[in-house]
């Protein structure tokens, strides 16, 4: 069988994309709180405020004669990151993790000069990397040095945790790990892995690839089944705070666990894939609508991580 | 929150709109719901040429008034050189063209566009005859006159019948001597009419002459024929004088009623007057929109129709970017085609419009590809958005000059109509393609580029469909129908097809992550 019905999908309880657009975010998501979440730097700060973790921000640069600073805010920084504010699908982010005096080095030992720096300072402010064209901000992050856990299991690059988060409450979780064939960015349409996560346990519950089931990683050959997520405690109240922090009804969370900080809120997203209910093998919308019946009463954000783990938790 | 109650008596009232002005457009004002009906329209054309004698000219010249069972569609007068009055009076119409100095040879012409309104040949006139003027014959016509009216008289019955035995006497191959004399040598058809009407007259019957013209196509040099009307006392009964037959005949259009001139001509001599006559196969939708607007029918007088023809035609395109809509928002929606730019298709769509599809396809892909290389050049300069973007637009005009003239070197005219293609959409369409191949590879670029081309191939095929033209454009309140199918589609919260190929794994995987699920239980079990 090429297609499935619609009355299988229903009875697996799967959301397609019209129905998130038009009863989850259309109806959720006022247009006015978008601005929170497509503008990194607006986000972190919003999230420093609330108490949320995230990557330290080290520094911005606002305008052309601010990149003449870079060198003096450098200055004190080891390893760090530039990226655009308003930038999309991981363009324009400059990873340094090493530096010797003027000379900077990229993970993959690639050096850069200071004037390199500063090019690349200059085209994020005029907008290079911003998909509107618009005049951009640039912020110079700490590095997220990746947990051990995930050594065995990503092929390059940081994997990020992917929580929705409907009306405050995660619904359901998992993990991107990039891959050989993802060229290691953590798209899953271009060959990365979703890994399902339990939301009781921070275990892996079912993995894909390409969005057909997998059980090992395809470049490390690592089984899925032994996957757990470190700090996964204190993960799920980190995300689900960020309800509070964007006012937005439904959304997708982004967190890296850094070796040092533990769970960092890393973007969050006002319109998150479907794709996530592939990872976890099982549809999302009988969750959304358990989370639509619970009483209206207001709770904290460890209170409603706990409901979520009780509701939706697949393994006892 | 909108209230879906609302929501939904909303889409039913434009639903009701469209639908309610399209059929009222149908059966009150004869608009036809398919293209294929046409009705004839013919065009006549009546040429005056006089020859002027350097003074000051005046044509006057009888023009048709209510003919029965025709509608006039619009009159020409055109004649440059002359200044033009109508006169009407009574029931009579004619056209006056002036002109203060007419030299040499001169020509006006009157253009008349009329359509047969069918099943309405047979119109009254009311209208009593003037009293008789017993005409004067001079001996020995006079006897010869008098002689054959007592003949007739004796052989017919009424004044029906006079009539016919008359033009039957009239026309016989061997007319009798008293005809002979009365006709005298060769006698001409105007000839022939007068005396008929000076016969009946002296029969004390009221009589008159009609001239009229038969429809028929691609006439020219035509004059008018002569018809004779008399009254039988209750109505005028009209016989063709040289076929004795009786009423008005198919495809024929009475001109002129009674004896006066057809065309005087002041400051003139030689005059003439030829009717050419041409049938157009017009839409009888042209026809409901002409008859609409002359009795001003509000839903016509104030619509498309009553724009400049060049504007009409511009909205002919624009009002069918709607169905173009329509076709990406099901597609969207239901199928879950991914396009690059939402309605770039249609743009495209309206492209192929103008180049012919296979044309087209074969420049859009053409420029596209030839577009995407020189911009993955461009993409290592490091360029700014807009300079980057007005770069591309340079590259796709030289491309577009390039095309056209290799093609026209080499033959291919059909590649000159790339000018058609809108070239920002095309510089766009290779800028966001480009950005596509850089973060989601070459193959997302493909899927992306086929499904566009797939969606606008398919709204090319409804645009250019002749029954969707057709409706679109005479039918402008089908708007609102489209408007509400949009907007309910814009609720629809199912599945759409693609996701049912997509999702498909989970309809099994369920099963497959219980069983992990109770394998797992299995071992806990056995830990414990």
């Amino acid at each position: 069988m090429m297609f499935a019905t619609p009355k299988q999908l229903r009875a697996r309880g799967i959301m397609g994309m019209n129905r998130r657009n038009v009863d989850y975010v259309a109806a959720h998501n006022p247009r006015h709180l978008y601005p929170l979440v497509d503008n990194k730097l607006k986000t972190k700060l919003l999230a420093e405020q609330a108490g949320i973790a995230v990557p330290k921000l080290l520094g911005t640069l606002r305008y052309q004669h601010d990149v003449k600073g870079l060198h003096s805010q450098l200055l004190p920084h080891e390893k760090f990151v530039i990226k655009p504010s308003k930038g999309s699908g991981g363009k324009g982010i400059l990873v340094i993790a090493e530096r010797e005096h003027d000379i900077y080095f990229k993970p993959s030992e690639e050096a850069i000069s200071h004037e390199a720096l500063e090019r690349h300072v200059t085209n994020i402010l005029s907008g290079l990397y911003s998909l509107s064209g618009s005049p951009d901000i640039a912020m110079i992050e700490s590095m997220i040095e990746a947990h051990n856990i995930f050594d065995a299991y990503s092929f390059e690059g940081v994997p990020d945790i992917r929580v929705i988060i409907f009306k405050g409450y995660p619904v359901m979780a998992m993990l991107r790990l990039a891959t050989h064939a993802s060229d290691g960015k953590a798209n899953l349409h271009q060959g990365a892995v979703g890994v399902g996560i339990d939301l009781a346990t921070g275990k892996a519950l079912h993995a894909v690839q390409h969005d057909r089931p997998i059980y090992q990683h395809p470049d490390t050959q690592r089984d899925f089944s032994e996957l757990q997520i470190p700090d996964w405690d204190k993960l799920l109240p980190l995300a689900a705070a960020c309800q509070e922090v964007t006012g937005l009804g439904y959304m997708g969370v982004d967190i890296v666990i850094d070796k040092n900080h533990g769970p960092l809120i890393l973007e969050l997203n006002a319109r998150p894939g479907l794709a996530i209910q592939m990872a976890n093998g099982t549809g999302i919308f009988p969750r959304l609508q358990q989370v639509e019946a619970l009483s209206g009463e207001q709770r904290t954000p460890e209170q409603r991580a706990q409901i979520s783990r009780e509701l939706f938790g697949q393994q006892p | 929150m909108h209230s879906r109650p609302k929501f939904l008596l909303f889409v039913l009232l434009l639903l009701v709109t469209g639908f309610g002005l399209t059929l009222y457009k149908h059966f009150a004002l004869g608009f036809p719901l398919w293209p294929g009906e046409k009705a004839s329209v013919w065009t006549i054309e009546a040429k005056i040429e006089f020859t002027g004698q350097d003074k000051p000219a005046l044509v006057s010249f009888a023009l048709p008034y209510n003919p029965p069972g025709i509608e006039i569609l619009g009159e020409d007068f055109a004649s440059p050189n002359y200044g033009f009055t109508k006169i009407e009076q009574r029931d009579q119409r004619r056209a006056q063209w002036s002109s203060r100095q007419a030299t040499g040879s001169q020509t006006v012409y009157y253009r008349l566009d009329v359509y047969e309104k069918p099943g309405e040949n047979q119109g009254q006139i009311s209208q009593q005859p003037t009293a008789i003027q017993t005409p004067e014959f001079e001996e020995p016509f006079r006897t010869a006159a008098s002689t054959l009216v007592d003949e007739l008289n004796q052989r017919s019955s009424d004044t029906r019948t006079f009539t016919l035995e008359l033009l039957h006497t009239l026309n016989a191959e061997k007319p009798s001597q008293n005809v002979r004399l009365l006709l005298g040598d060769r006698p001409g058809e105007d000839f022939k009419a007068r005396l008929a009407i000076d016969l009946l007259n002296l029969a004390e019957i009221p009589a008159r002459k009609v001239r009229g013209l038969f429809l028929e196509d691609g006439r020219r040099r035509q004059a008018l024929i002569s018809f004779i009307e008399v009254h039988d006392g209750k109505k005028w009964r009209l016989f063709n004088q040289s076929t004795a037959e009786e009423g008005i005949p198919e495809h024929f259009i009475l001109w002129q009623r009674g004896g006066l001139s057809l065309l005087d001509v002041e400051g003139g001599h030689r005059s003439r007057v030829h009717f050419s006559i041409i049938e157009n196969n017009q839409s009888a939708r042209s026809i409901a929109v002409q008859q609409g607007r002359d009795e001003q029918a509000a839903l016509v007088d104030f619509s498309i129709y009553s724009l400049p023809i060049e504007e009409q035609n511009a909205f002919k395109a624009i009002l069918l970017v709607p169905i173009g809509a329509l076709i990406v928002v099901i597609l969207r929606t239901l199928v879950g085609i991914r396009t690059s730019g939402t309605f770039m298709p249609i743009l495209i769509a309206l492209a192929f419009i103008k180049t012919s599809l296979i044309t087209g396809l074969f420049i859009f892909i053409f420029v596209v590809s030839a577009g995407l290389l020189i911009r993955s050049y461009l993409s290592h300069l490091n360029l700014l958005l807009v300079a980057r973007i007005s770069a591309v637009i340079i590259v796709v005009i030289g491309l577009m000059a390039a095309m056209s003239i290799v093609s026209q070197k080499l033959g291919f005219s059909q590649a000159l109509t790339v000018t058609f293609f809108p070239m920002i959409i095309l510089a766009w369409t290779i800028e966001r393609m480009s950005i596509l191949w850089e973060e989601d590879g070459p193959k997302e670029v493909l899927i992306q580029g086929a499904g566009s081309l797939f969606v606008a191939i398919l709204a090319y095929l409804c645009m250019t469909n002749r029954v969707v033209e057709y409706l679109t454009f005479n039918f402008p309140e089908l708007l609102f129908v489209n408007l509400a199918v949009i907007l309910l589609l814009g609720q629809y919260t199912g599945y759409r097809l693609s996701e049912l190929r997509r999702f498909q794994p989970l309809a099994e995987t369920e099963l497959d992550s219980v069983l992990r699920q109770q394998k797992s239980n299995h071992n806990t079990a056995n830990d414990k």
